[in-house]
């Protein structure tokens, strides 16, 4: 495994700051706006940019957590039982605009179950998507997103992860690659 | 994570305490599922279950249909009363043919012991157990101790004491089985006749008298009388068990500390208790019901993952 720095702790900050200005922009007014994260790993986004959005503006922004393992399309299809985390979502949705949080924006996959899980709790004005990475041209469905931290350009064997201070002890996020063979 | 470490759900004696623990974890969040505006999840969209009851239920087969439902599963409902059962079929036959038509999974009550173990060798399709004679109900003993892991925090450590018809119930096997592997402390309680012989061999206290066994407990878990099961007079009469085993206000009153009463259903009012505690705030009777649609959600949802496809 080849191991690659795509942001560093510095440029991590500089990103999360840079998509709470972006929010801001679009949604002037937070009344009708609320952050839901996606589980397992949207909800450290989804706590940076609540953290920072708060400070920024200086008043609470209503927040949520969506966990979507009984809407994949792939159970079944895969060894082992999905075990669940933790939805909580307790306020209304309907008539709110939605965005939509998550880490690394593949295949679109995830999306577009965390898309049929929502509509489960009403039917929001407008859902938008915020993803800390995107990986290009690896989407199976056609879904983008409307923040991103960091567009980049992966074969579908490297693998991306992102780690944050709490759980790996440096916020950063790296890209895996299978050595080149010959 | 883990699946289940059985193929099928027989009973709770094949279960380990992890399975408990994975379907406890499951279950919380249907339980969350069941709160919402919309109780629906697509999961099961590609699955057919069938629902064999060749005995009596309101409650159970009420409650695996929602559960079923409310994972997307597409179901047929089968009982004995209305069936080819009457006209001498044989109970593979029945389910062959059942399963011919393609289904994925099978749950059954069946009045005789062994029945759903013996199909599970037989046919090509997850059996879940929905009660089979005097053995097993996996499913209650299961949804009974989330329930007093949702009232009480925790099952281990607690002591349990399970009152009534134990001879005739396979609420009280299952119970024991499953309190036990979750680290809690059984004990049952009734007349000496319908207490089985040598049933301390299962680890089991015994206890003939209501009063000190209530005293000793955390939760009392009090039986229905099984009328339909006792071929014999097992004691002088209802109105003289109600008398010496029958719970009401009074003697739950009476008793040092509050203690959480349960009841698997249907109650009959005024004979195991009395209205007044079915109706109190210590009782947990409809959570145990509400509880049975998430737990069974999570049993039928972990089982079918295991389908080959």
């Amino acid at each position: 495994m080849e191991k690659q720095v795509i942001l560093s702790s510095k440029q991590f900050e500089l990103t999360i700051n840079r998509l709470c200005h972006q929010i801001i922009e679009n949604h002037a007014n937070f009344d009708e706006t609320v952050l839901i994260g996606l589980q397992p790993r949207g909800v450290h986004v989804l706590d940076r940019l609540k953290t920072q959005l708060e400070s920024i503006l200086g008043r609470t922004i209503t927040c949520g957590k969506l966990d979507i393992t009984f809407y994949r399309d792939d159970f079944r299809r895969r060894e082992k039982a999905i075990i669940p985390s933790v939805t909580n979502i307790d306020f209304v949705i309907e008539n709110k605009q939605v965005i939509l949080i998550d880490d690394v924006l593949f295949t679109g996959r995830t999306i577009r179950s965390g898309i049929d899980a929502l509509m489960a709790f009403g039917r929001p004005e407008k859902v938008e998507l915020l993803t800390l990475i995107d990986r290009r041209f690896t989407r199976h469905l056609p879904i983008q997103a409307d923040y991103i931290g960091k567009s980049i350009d992966t074969l579908t064997t490297e693998r991306v992860n992102v780690e944050w201070k709490e759980i790996e002890g440096t916020d950063q996020v790296v890209l895996y690659s299978q050595e080149a063979h010959g | 994570m883990d699946n289940l470490s059985v193929e099928h759900l027989i009973g709770i004696r094949d279960l380990t305490e992890k399975d408990i623990q994975i379907i406890f974890q499951t279950a919380d969040s249907f339980k969350e599922v069941i709160n919402r505006p919309i109780k629906k999840v697509p999961s099961l969209r590609d699955i057919t279950i069938a629902n064999l009851f060749f005995e009596n239920s309101t409650r159970t087969r009420l409650s695996f249909e929602l559960a079923q439902k409310r994972l997307s599963a597409d179901i047929v409902n089968f009982s004995a009363a209305s069936s080819s059962v009457k006209k001498g079929e044989t109970l593979i036959d029945t389910v062959n043919n059942i399963l011919s038509m393609k289904v994925d999974m099978v749950v059954m009550r069946h009045p005789n012991p062994g029945a759903a173990q013996f199909l599970s060798t037989k046919v090509k399709a997850k059996i879940v157990n929905a009660g089979d004679g005097t053995h097993e109900h996996p499913t209650q003993a299961l949804l009974d101790s989330y329930s007093i892991r949702e009232k009480l925090g925790d099952v281990a450590g607690r002591k349990v004491v399970i009152v009534g018809d134990i001879l005739h119930s396979r609420v009280a096997l299952s119970n024991i089985y499953c309190l036990q592997k979750l680290g809690a402390e059984v004990m049952v309680c009734g007349p000496t006749t319908l207490i089985p012989k040598h049933i301390e061999q299962l680890g089991v206290k015994v206890e003939h008298n209501l009063r000190k066994a209530l005293n000793w407990c955390d939760v009392a878990n009090m039986l229905r009388i099984q009328l339909e099961r006792q071929d014999i007079k097992y004691f002088p009469s209802l109105r003289e068990y109600s008398m010496q085993f029958g719970l009401d206000k009074a003697l739950l009153d009476s008793l040092d500390k509050e203690i959480v009463v349960m009841h698997p259903g249907p109650i009959n009012r005024g004979v195991e208790i009395t209205s007044d505690v079915a109706d109190s705030k210590q009782s947990i009777i409809l959570n145990q019901v509400e509880n049975g649609v998430a737990v069974r959600m999570a049993v039928i949802y972990l089982l079918a993952s295991k389908i080959d496809r």
